[in-house]
């Protein structure tokens, strides 16, 4: 068989996913074996140039790992999706929007002022923010424009498989792999996790028991075997999509949310908002009160790495 | 638009036990309210997934409306107990998304009560009014 060709992206990202690829470790000379990469900018030097002179779909599969918040990043989408026969979306910001969606619960102007002005390293008393295009003596310089909002790659392009997480865990990604070694990938559209829910595999032990306050992870110590949410504690469980082999659970930490919504919801958030209010065991107005103190930032901490793809997409400019 | 001649869009969700009945009540004794609220009738105020409210917002509601029994009359018992957790546990998430809580409310009202029915939904109607249009961002 003829070697793939294989194109690894990152746009808005923490670089976690690339270096998730490299943690397959040994396998990487299989994946080297099966595939010629072509681009992939971490690890190696190619250009944006090379990739605009190949044909049409002649790149096998991209990665493209980190979210859209800028117009180079569509830009290079775009390009990739062109000369792509399967664009995976690969990892929590591409699927879902990651961590760096949380900036949709603020906008471009905000953002730059903290970002050139109110952040303490600042001294920009004349107030200059990048601008998209400044004219110089020695020509126009460009730079690409910074969004309000921050999108998934299936808001710019069209993707054939999502591999979610925060980043992948390698199983996962070894199991993509081996799909494309075999020709045996799903149909298109699917999300290579587990069709059921975090709680669905969780083996901690569940009592149905109710909760009447809730604890922030420094907080407490929680007891391993059981349940964390009926500890008290907010775990993303019976909101998000398993397949990760429970990596925060078996650490004793509760599951963020890093692999989505499970199959048939649509918006993780308001599923693990009803979650959370079904054990809580209270009635009084006051303690309910109480209790929504307690949740100390409910939007961040039920769409921590969803926020790109919750209904509403963004606060409200 | 100047609030004035802003007519608002507000989904009313509505238990069938009670609020419904009382919205029935308020019709059949010829209580005038605001023509403003569109009723969905729900079995119970704990079916309102919290969905259904992001949903509205989305597709172009100014307001959400929902009702119950009265705490100790669901008829499934605890139903508005659940939707007394979830509301303001919501209203929350929504300032933090841009949207004002006074846009959701949510209240009690027994199959008796058509004059509450009505006075509830002249206040939300006013509120929503005051608050103006809403409108989500798609993209920015
Ligand atoms: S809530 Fe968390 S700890 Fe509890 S069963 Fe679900 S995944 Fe496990
Ligand atoms: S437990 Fe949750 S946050 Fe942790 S890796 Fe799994 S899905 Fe992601
Ligand atoms: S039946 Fe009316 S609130 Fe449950």
């Amino acid at each position: 068989m003829a070697k793939l060709k294989l194109a690894l992206y990152w746009a808005a990202s923490c670089g976690g996913c690339d270096i998730a690829v490299l943690d397959i470790n040994e396998k990487i000379l299989d994946v080297a074996e099966l595939a010629d990469i072509v681009l992939w900018p971490v690890a190696l030097d190619f250009k944006y140039h090379h990739i605009e002179a190949m044909e049409d779909g002649s790149i096998d599969v991209c990665l493209f790992n980190g979210s859209v918040r800028n117009s180079e990043q569509e830009k290079i989408a775009r390009l990739l999706r062109q000369k792509s026969k399967v664009m995976v979306a690969f990892g929590s910001c591409a699927c879902f929007g990651g961590i760096p969606a949380l900036g949709n619960f603020t906008n471009r102007a905000e953002i730059f002022e903290r970002a050139y002005i109110e952040a303490p390293s600042n001294n920009n008393t004349d107030r200059s923010f990048p601008e998209t295009s400044v004219k110089v003596e020695e020509g126009e310089l460009e730079l690409p424009e910074f969004y309000d909002t921050v999108l998934t790659l299936a808001d710019v392009v069209d993707v054939e498989y999502f591999v979610p997480g925060c980043p992948p865990p390698v199983d996962l990604i070894l199991k993509f792999v081996d799909l494309l070694a075999t020709a045996q990938l799903p149909p298109p559209g699917a999300i290579l996790a587990s069709e059921k829910t975090l709680c669905d595999e969780c083996e901690r032990v569940k009592e149905e028991k109710k909760i009447t306050k809730i604890y922030r992870p420094h907080q407490i110590i929680p007891e391993p075997e059981k349940c964390l949410l009926e500890q008290g504690i907010i775990c993303l469980g019976p909101a998000t999509r398993g397949g990760c082999g429970m990596r925060c659970i078996q650490a004793n930490m509760p599951c963020r949310g890093c692999f989505g919504p499970p199959a048939g919801v649509y918006d993780q958030g308001a599923k693990m908002l009803s979650a959370l209010a079904s054990i809580f065991d209270i009635k009084e107005e006051a303690e309910i009160a109480r209790m929504v103190d307690e949740v100390v930032d409910p939007a961040g901490t039920f769409y921590r790495f969803g926020m790109s793809s919750s209904m509403l997409k963004r606060k409200r400019m | 638009m100047s609030n004035s001649d802003f007519e608002p869009k507000i989904v009313g969700f509505l238990c069938n036990w009670c609020s419904y009945r009382g919205a029935d009540m308020a019709g059949t004794a010829r209580i005038k309210s605001a023509p403003n609220v569109r009723v969905v009738r729900v079995m119970c105020s704990g079916r309102v997934d919290p969905i259904f409210v992001l949903k509205a917002f989305k597709e172009g509601a100014d307001g959400v409306l929902i009702l119950g029994c009265h705490p100790g009359d669901c008829h499934y018992v605890e139903g508005n107990y659940k939707t007394a957790r979830r509301v303001p546990l919501l209203k929350k998430m929504l300032e933090q998304l841009g949207i004002e809580e006074e846009r959701v409310r949510l209240d009690w009202v027994s199959a008796s009560e058509g004059d509450r029915f009505s006075s509830i939904v002249n206040e939300v109607t006013a509120k929503v009014k005051e608050l103006g249009p809403f409108r989500v961002n798609e993209r920015g």
